[in-house]
């Protein structure tokens, strides 16, 4: 018998749920399972995070939608999704009949848009949490991005917690792309959120020099990859400084298990795998395992342990 | 498809041979059990530039050939153009050089159950597919024509072997250094009229897609095309490929290119819809 692998706890918990493994799919990065399934067994990972759903089908922005960058990628998909009715029909029935945990990410354009997604989740048994994705940078207009605006983003969590009730894990998805990030973890914690989910891609921009005109059809873009990862290091730094009790899904170009550890030591309960599923189809898996080594080598005995680790040294 | 991706695997793969054939290079990968499943039309996506690349998205490449069987196991051949970062460093990669490669994804090209009379358009390297799928539908007695067009000589790609497997081939450059001077579609209309042609398959440019498209409505024939749009990841999960294309029941939906396609039925696809979402699409 193995006696590390005995005694090494790889749970990690947001709200009242456990999940047996810390490392997650980041929403928009795994469509809604089925595509990764045929490279690990989702069960393997903590949950699959959906796209983010929205009430209606949304076609998403015109192409081209995606530009690589330096370490990293612009996208513009303005989350392409099926709405929620089709999304509950087919996605949600096919994860749970495939063992998968899932926390179910959604997206409105009114706080109303969420508290009816809410009220439509709530009734759906074997999830596992609520992503409240308020942070999209690829909505038709900015202004619309509740995460900037500390009133806005309490409304949208305050409706999600009222509509949803006490079961269900909310967590709540930041952008980076604000002056005091603290401040508004600090809003939407008090307005119900289990956790937070930090961080949502940077608004960023590229200009094809040949044809002189932005890359993107969608003009500017979600900036995301290992260019973006000491972004989620710092961000994810400050909020557990300032909130170590509320836990934190770490996202932001991590691409393996050093790059996960480091988010965890910075204060993330999870970690989120986005961009390199695209390099990777199974850099879940490799992440995971490679985390786990990492861990036992530097004398943890749970992940839990090693959460925050760099705020007491 | 009743199952995503449902044939790939995700190995390392040793490349066997790298040649330069005129504009492109040829090259050659011992890829093992992901040979046996790949079918013309079919494509892999590699990762590119070593470990400590700053490049993080794969490169997708339509496969020219595969064998399942021979020295070195199932090999997967492919066709490259060296003219962005990623495929510059592929084809500078030397013999018994290590790559990782998804495959083979995406959709195939459809095989006639009846022996008919196939036309098969390739731009650029986008003949590479064509040719096994000339040879597949040669053995189920089909009438086989191929036109090739490119801009200028040095990017047609048509080794001898496979002119072998078709009846005609016709080809057209731009500048007329080689074959008949002008575009593909100037050809396109007399050939079917001489060939009496049922199906075009052609894989090339967007933009050769969609005049082959109208020629093939006017003259009432199937057309079945491999579409090239950029992707992030080849596997279904980016978004980024999708293009406006017709459902069964009519809808026109953003359709990812990666696992919808990239072979399509012409006649669905919404064409010249680049930078804009095409008016009615579900969800705009």
């Amino acid at each position: 018998m193995n006696h590390d692998f005995q005694s090494f706890d790889f749970r990690c918990k947001f709200g009242s749920k456990y999940f047996p493994y810390p490392i997650f799919t980041a929403s928009g990065c795994a469509s809604s399972g089925k595509e990764l399934s045929q490279f690990f067994p989702l069960n393997e990972i903590g949950a699959v995070v959906t796209n983010s759903i929205a009430l209606k089908p949304r076609s998403g922005r015109a192409t081209p939608s995606m530009a690589e960058t330096p370490s990293g990628m612009l996208n513009s998909i303005g989350l392409q999704g099926p709405g929620i009715d089709q999304f509950l029909e087919d996605d949600i029935p096919w994860l749970l009949s495939h063992n998968s945990r899932v926390v179910v990410s959604i997206s409105g354009e009114t706080v109303e848009e969420y508290a009816s997604l809410a009220r439509r989740l709530r009734v759906v048994p074997g999830l596992s949490g609520i992503e409240v994705n308020i942070s999209c940078p690829n909505v038709e207009n900015r202004g619309m991005v509740f995460a900037c605006d500390p009133v806005a983003s309490r409304a949208v969590v305050e409706a999600v917690r009222r509509n949803i009730g006490g079961e269900l894990p909310i967590i709540v998805k930041l952008s980076p792309d604000v002056t005091d990030i603290v401040a508004i973890a600090g809003e939407v914690i008090s307005a119900g959120a289990d956790g937070l989910a930090l961080i949502n891609t940077l608004l960023g921009m590229a200009i094809d020099i040949d044809a002189q005109r932005p890359k993107l059809a969608g003009k500017t873009g979600g900036l995301s990859g290992p260019a973006i990862r000491p972004v989620a290091v710092r961000a994810i730094y400050q909020v557990h400084a300032a909130f170590r009790n509320t836990p934190i899904l770490g996202m932001g170009g991590v691409t393996n298990g050093r790059d996960a550890l480091e988010l965890i030591m910075a204060g993330a309960s999870a970690v989120s795998i986005g961009t390199a599923n695209f390099g990777n189809p199974s850099a879940p898996i490799k992440v995971k395992e490679e985390l786990e080594v990492l861990l036992k080598e530097r004398g943890f005995n749970s992940v839990n342990d090693a959460v925050g680790v760099a705020h007491e040294k | 498809m009743t199952a995503i991706n449902r044939r790939a695997t995700q190995s390392d793969v040793e490349i066997i041979s790298n040649k330069k054939v005129g504009a492109y290079h040829h090259m050659v990968f011992a890829a093992g059990a992901m040979a046996a499943y790949a079918k013309p039309g079919n494509f892999v996506a590699i990762s590119v530039g070593g470990p400590s690349s700053s490049m993080i998205l794969r490169r997708a490449f339509a496969i020219y050939r595969a064998s399942d069987r021979g020295q070195y196991g199932g090999t997967i051949e492919l066709v490259v153009a060296p003219h962005g970062q990623g495929s510059r460093w592929l084809t500078s990669l030397d013999i018994h050089d290590r790559v990782n490669m998804v495959g083979p994804l995406g959709t195939h090209f459809g095989i006639p159950t009846e022996p008919v009379s196939a036309l098969l358009v390739g731009g650029g390297y986008g003949s590479a597919p064509l040719f096994g799928l000339a040879e597949i539908l040669k053995e189920r007695g089909c009438r086989v024509d191929m036109l090739l067009g490119a801009s200028v000589a040095g990017k047609i790609y048509a080794p001898l072997e496979g002119k072998r497997s078709v009846n005609s081939l016709t080809i057209t450059t731009e500048d007329g250094s080689t074959g008949l001077s002008g575009k593909v579609t100037d050809v396109l209309p007399s050939l079917i009229e001489k060939n009496r042609t049922e199906i075009i398959y052609s894989c090339g440019p967007m933009g050769m897609l969609a005049a082959v498209q109208e020629v093939s409505q006017k003259f009432d024939t199937l057309h079945q095309c491999a579409v090239e749009e950029s992707m992030a990841c080849g596997i279904g999960i980016c978004m980024t490929c999708v293009l406006p294309v017709r459902d069964e029941s009519g809808v026109i939906k953003m359709t990812r290119s990666c696992i919808d396609g990239p072979v399509m039925d012409g006649e669905r696809v919404i064409w010249n819809s680049h930078r804009r979402i095409p008016e009615g699409t579900w969800g705009a």
